[in-house]
């Protein structure tokens, strides 16, 4: 009645030795190569940290606290250029996060038609593409002395304030910070236009179907709604504000002398390394290490709390 | 029960002059004017750069070497090459092993700490700024000379590229992988082929498109960097010497000759500035070709 079934279609091959043998390799090849990132990771920990040791034993604290940068006497405090970074990369974003949340807006919204919507998302995101170098060359060549009769007004008018009370004289803090301005705003649009591309449209709805206004629904219903995102966005080019070399270097001065003036000459502690450290040697290229130690450590916190806002804060909707 | 309004005041009819209506207008001229200022940039750099480096081109700026400090003429022919060179060694350090991170994320890690602790340690990478890749490579290999006794060299140049790209090529390749339909894989697996041939013949092909993208994005942005290659591949005023010797690089000598004090220098930096915003932005417009190819 029933006949067996032909031998060779149901026989279980196995498969050769070979095959899995490449099939293993393989898979522990990408293990070894993905492992590449942690092991990057740790090295540079270990690099910056060793070269770092001397001058943590010598400096410690005080290090943070005091501003003389002197290599002669090998004496050295980076207050200057922690305070430059701190400072230059949170104005930078007070100016930044407006403008580029209300373009994220702009091109999301439905507020004018879509063609030239993508335009302006398009050439934000070329502008990204501009490398540092190029816009420090522009800021030294064409905006900052483009500005400078502004920055002098501000110093003829509001000198007594601590912070215009020197005359501008080319690089600065306030060149400085217009550039990472111009760095970060494509970063902030972008990442503010995908969290409102990612708002559900039935809150949209929800808003105008109960009468609000177009403004109303994005102020009140839409922002809301992605502000975890946007605000994680804003932490993340902080980030990127604080290490950003090339252009501030151009155009900050790279001055250790502290003033409060945003309009004299100052640092952060990217550009210090940018611009000492191929000449430095013995205790400085420690202090140096120091500094970038110090640079690493603002940045991981800076993105970490970026990563827990994404995570934590988001709406749920 | 039924309420009736006074017709004046309740119009269905749009009343510009309504304090809501007026405040709405006010908004989005204001949410224009801060598109118009984010844009500005863009064209003003480009502007510039189209008008201050377009004029300088020339087939000598592209045979020629850089003249000596002060003197006139010259050209950027070595640093083009470097760029070219040091960009191409990150490539093949960084696409590889960037590559085969994403498929170990995307095709065999199955959400346990080691892959959690890679996506994150990823992030973290991304985040480092891009003159601590630098210090890293010089600390790493250019002080300790493990190239042949050589100090600066355009391989540690190339490294220190390779750090940045790294952590872009991983995770466009994480997340193009996962866009492939799990039907596909399952089909594949299904007729019998293994893994390996699974992931290299059917998942990676079908994922190309997103990949490229986010490659060329990478190479884009590494060609275009700077910081970490002041103190790795530093700069040389002649041709490139093989990889293990400095290099010059367009973005250094853009930098370098930018905050010289002489005129001819200044205007070589414009022409610089002219050839590698000319090559980022053209890679940049194929990748964004590439993705609209891939989605049509």
């Amino acid at each position: 009645m029933t006949s067996a079934p032909p031998e060779d279609l149901f026989t279980l091959r196995r498969r050769p030795a070979s095959d899995r043998l490449v099939d293993g390799g393989f898979r522990n090849l990408t293990i070894v190569l993905a492992s590449f990132v942690a092991i990057t990771l740790l090295a540079i920990f270990i690099t910056v940290f060793q070269g770092a040791r001397e001058a943590m034993r010598e400096f410690g604290l005080t290090f943070i606290t005091t501003s003389n940068w002197n290599p002669v006497d090998n004496e050295y405090g980076a207050f200057t250029a922690i305070y430059g970074t701190l400072v230059s990369s949170i104005m930078a974003l007070v100016i930044a996060v407006p403008l580029g949340v209300g373009t994220a807006i702009f091109i999301t919204e439905n507020l004018i038609p879509l063609r030239w919507r993508e335009v302006i998302g398009v050439m934000v995101e070329l502008l990204a593409a501009i490398p540092s170098v190029v816009l420090g060359l522009w800021a030294i060549f064409v905006m900052e002395p483009f500005i400078r009769p502004f920055l002098q007004f501000l110093y003829d008018a509001l000198g007594w304030l601590p912070f215009f009370n020197s005359p501008p004289q080319g690089p600065g803090m306030a060149p400085a910070i217009i550039i990472l301005v111009v760095m970060v705003l494509p970063i902030i649009t972008s990442i503010s236009r995908d969290a409102l591309n990612q708002v559900p449209n039935e809150l949209r709805q929800g808003a105008y179907g109960v009468g609000s206004t177009r403004w109303v629904a994005i102020l009140s219903v839409i922002l809301p709604a992605a502000v975890s995102s946007i605000v994680g966005g804003v932490m993340l080019s902080l980030g990127r504000a604080m290490g950003e070399t090339m252009a501030v270097t151009m155009i900050i001065g790279n001055s250790n002398n502290f003033s409060f003036s945003l309009l004299a000459p100052g640092n952060t502690i990217a550009s210090m390394l940018a611009n000492q450290f191929g000449e430095a040697d013995g205790v400085q290229v420690s202090a140096l290490l120091y500094a970038a130690v110090i640079l690493m450590v603002l940045t991981f916190s800076v993105n970490i709390a970026a990563q827990w806002i994404i995570k934590k804060l988001s709406l749920k909707y | 029960m039924t309420t009736t309004f006074p017709a004046s005041s309740k119009s269905l009819h749009f009343n510009p002059s309504l304090k809501r209506n007026r405040l709405d207008q006010f908004l989005t001229g204001l949410a224009g004017v801060f598109s118009t200022i984010a844009v500005l940039p863009l064209i003003l750099v480009l502007l510039y750069v189209l008008i201050q480096g377009g004029r300088l081109i020339s087939i000598g700026l592209f045979t020629q070497l850089p003249p000596a400090p002060g003197l006139d003429g010259g050209g950027i022919g070595n640093a083009l090459i470097g760029t070219v060179v040091v960009t191409l060694i990150a490539s093949m350090i960084a696409i590889p092993v960037g590559v085969g991170g994403g498929v170990y994320l995307a095709e065999y890690s199955s959400g346990g700490w080691f892959a959690q602790f890679i996506r994150v340690g990823n992030d973290i990478l991304a985040g480092v700024p891009s003159i601590i890749a630098g210090i890293f490579v010089y600390g790493a290999i250019v002080a300790t000379r493990v190239f042949f006794g050589q100090s600066y060299t355009a391989a540690a140049g190339g490294l220190a590229l390779a750090v940045l790209m790294l952590p872009t090529v991983i995770k466009t390749t994480d997340e193009g992988l996962k866009l492939v339909p799990r039907e596909l894989t399952w089909g594949a697996i299904g007729v019998g082929a293994s893994k390996f041939v699974t992931v290299t013949r059917i998942t990676l092909p079908s994922a190309f498109t997103p990949i490229a993208t986010g490659v060329v994005l990478a190479i884009a942005r590494a060609a275009g960097e700077t910081a970490p290659l002041i103190f790795t591949a530093l700069f040389s005023p002649f041709w490139p010497e093989g990889l293990f010797n400095p290099i010059a690089t367009m973005s250094v000598l853009i930098f370098n000759f930018a905050i010289m004090p002489f005129e001819p220098q200044n205007e070589l930096a414009w022409a610089a500035s002219f050839v590698l915003v000319v090559m980022i932005l053209a890679a940049n417009l194929f990748a964004r070709w590439l993705r609209r190819f891939a989605s049509k």
